[in-house]
């Protein structure tokens, strides 16, 4: 049976709830999950001040109510599984090493900024920097999965080295701004100064898109590669249509402001 | 002796005499050698251009005495069932050591499919030992190469002319057989070659197995040694019908004028044996005077096929 953690009494301010994850509680019993410290803004309480634990951790934790004002679930995780019922709040799987966590409902800013590894699926939206790094870091995502059924809001990918995000949605504005590598993927529409700039990596867009004046157009083609990730989104749970499979996409290199060696690709299906 | 009739098939068999039909089988065993084997998976935009990579990837590769390995055409491969749904070959490739092999699929791969117009080239096998090929190639790109991982799987992108070659980084070799063999001794050559025909037919819907010779089918079958120095094979004199009268010992028995042989490399011992059944069985024809398989005594090769055994167990 999995821990279940239900949401009683709403903070008012937010809560820093890192102890959420597997790495912390797996060695502890119900009272004493209870009583791990959590901040309450800038106060100390324990977190059974805002839980009800229930059941025996065995590699998942479900997570249910409100979440909105609860910060840095599953931070640094290394492993086990947290599913999270509804929505959730700022830097929600920061730093992730590995694991997974699914978010039923959206997610706020930050999500997952910094990960190194692990999974994350969001049913819903997604705020702004996801998968990005911090204000200040040269690096931000270096491995793992981003999985947004839905939007997400501006910056998603910032500084991003390697791994994968998705967007079944939208995306905001600066879309991998000053991505070094790794691979986005929205299914959606893009908004403006995607890959702005980007030194490596691959944005790819199923839409048209803005593309800004240091990048060059390169080719119209058929990337084989991108069948692979048609497969492996569908087998996560995304629908695409199947003229994308064999359709050829326009290529773009830049950003000429960097090295120029990153690369937006835009389907021309829907042109057609 | 004692007669067996099973499945309608005339079947004489004692200890050291078999025949089927009209065919006798010969009390012998075919020589297999352990070896390290490979699949490739070629695709392309039609099914055109991917049999052009396939034939060319599998050129010259008859025989690890003069080809460094043995390569063939396994099956054709739908695109519903192909790693990125587009037309697909997969090709099997043999030789005697997994370094050698590595280095084979790296020049192969390299000159005969990175070369071909819209193909992409992929491992078939998951297990065995990991050898770089993708990662060898991708020097090409001279820098604009670009890597993708999916799925824990690393791909290489290297631009080409028509756009980008795709290959898996990593392909797998593991350890196989080769060296299966039979041989038909025919009364003349259009006899032979009807059977051989037949042979290699059935031995194609076999899984996992290659025919590395032209068509399947070779007729330069060799022995160990030679009485130049320098050659380490040559002509199988005891099979050859033009010298039954001059060698010190010839296996051209009375009314056999043609012998051609069928060599099979897999990568199990039973898909070998199951292709060697198949293919004796359809080889059993009038004319067909003697079915038999070439060894070396059985000092060399690490696996032993006896022929009465195998068609005994197809019979049953």
């Amino acid at each position: 049976m999995p821990l279940h953690l239900k949401l009683h009494t709403q903070p008012e301010v937010p809560l820093e709830a890192d102890c959420i994850c597997p790495d912390k509680i797996q060695s502890l019993k119900g009272s004493e999950i209870s009583s791990m410290i959590v901040f309450h803004g800038n106060r100390q309480v324990k977190l059974g001040e805002f839980f009800d634990c229930k059941g025996e951790f065995d590699g998942e934790i479900i997570i249910d109510g409100d979440l909105n004002n609860v910060k840095h679930v599953g931070a640094s995780m290394t492993f086990g599984k947290i599913i999270i019922e509804g929505n959730i709040g700022l830097h929600t799987g920061a730093a992730m090493q590995g694991g997974e966590i699914i978010i039923e409902g959206n997610a706020a800013d930050w999500l997952a900024a910094e990960m190194q590894g692990g999974k994350i699926t969001v049913k819903g939206n997604a705020g702004h920097m996801t998968g990005s790094g911090y204000r200040g870091s040269t690096v931000g995502m270096q491995g793992g999965e981003i999985f947004i059924h839905g939007n997400v809001k501006n910056e998603t990918g910032h500084v991003m080295r390697r791994g994968l995000i998705v967007v079944g949605g939208d995306s905001g504005d600066f879309t991998g701004v000053n991505m070094i590598a790794g691979t986005i993927i929205v299914l959606g529409n893009m908004g403006i100064r995607t890959g702005a700039g980007m030194r490596r990596g691959s944005i790819i867009c199923f839409n048209e898109a803005e593309i800004l004046p240091t990048f060059t157009r390169n080719c119209v083609y058929k990337p084989s590669f991108i069948k692979f990730y048609i497969n492996y989104l569908e087998k996560n749970g995304f629908s695409i249509d199947s003229s994308y499979t064999n359709g050829t996409f326009e290529r773009w290199s830049g950003d000429s402001i960097e090295l120029n060696r990153g690369e937006v690709l835009l389907s021309q299906y829907k042109n057609k | 002796m004692i007669i067996i009739y099973i499945n309608m098939k005339l079947l004489k068999h004692d200890d050291c005499f078999m025949k089927i039909k009209s065919t006798e089988i010969d009390d012998t065993f075919a020589e297999a050698f352990k070896m390290f084997g490979s699949r490739i998976i070629i695709t392309a935009e039609t099914k055109e251009w991917a049999i052009a990579a396939a034939q060319s990837v599998t050129g010259f590769a008859t025989s690890v005495i003069g080809c460094k390995c043995e390569a063939g055409i396994e099956t054709e491969i739908l695109p519903e069932n192909s790693p990125d749904q587009r037309h697909g070959i997969s090709v099997l490739f043999f030789a005697m050591d997994s370094e050698s092999l590595g280095k084979r699929l790296v020049e192969r791969i390299g000159q005969s499919v990175m070369t071909c117009p819209s193909t992409s080239c992929f491992n078939g096998i998951d297990d065995g030992n990991e050898v770089g090929v993708g990662g060898q190639l991708r020097y090409f790109g001279d820098g604009h190469q670009i890597s993708k991982k999916i799925l824990n799987k690393r791909l290489w992108r290297i631009p080409v002319m028509d756009g980008e070659f795709l290959v898996d980084d990593i392909f797998r070799v593991k350890e196989a057989v080769g060296g299966g063999n039979i041989l038909i001794m025919a009364k003349d050559q259009n006899t032979a070659l009807k059977a051989a025909k037949s042979a290699v037919k059935a031995m194609r819907e076999v899984q996992n197995i290659i025919l590395p010779f032209p068509n399947g089918v070779v007729r330069s079958g060799s022995k160990v040694g030679s009485k130049y120095k320098a050659l380490i094979a040559s002509t199988n004199d005891a099979y050859c019908p033009t010298l039954s009268s001059v060698v010190e010992k010839t296996e051209i028995g009375e009314g056999v004028n043609c012998v051609l042989e069928i060599v099979i490399d897999g990568l199990g011992l039973e898909d070998v044996e199951q292709a060697m059944r198949v293919g004796a069985e359809a080889a059993i024809k009038p004319g067909v005077k003697k079915i038999s398989a070439g060894n070396y005594g059985g000092g060399l090769g690490q696996y032993k096929i006896h022929l009465h055994k195998l068609l005994a167990k197809g019979e049953k």
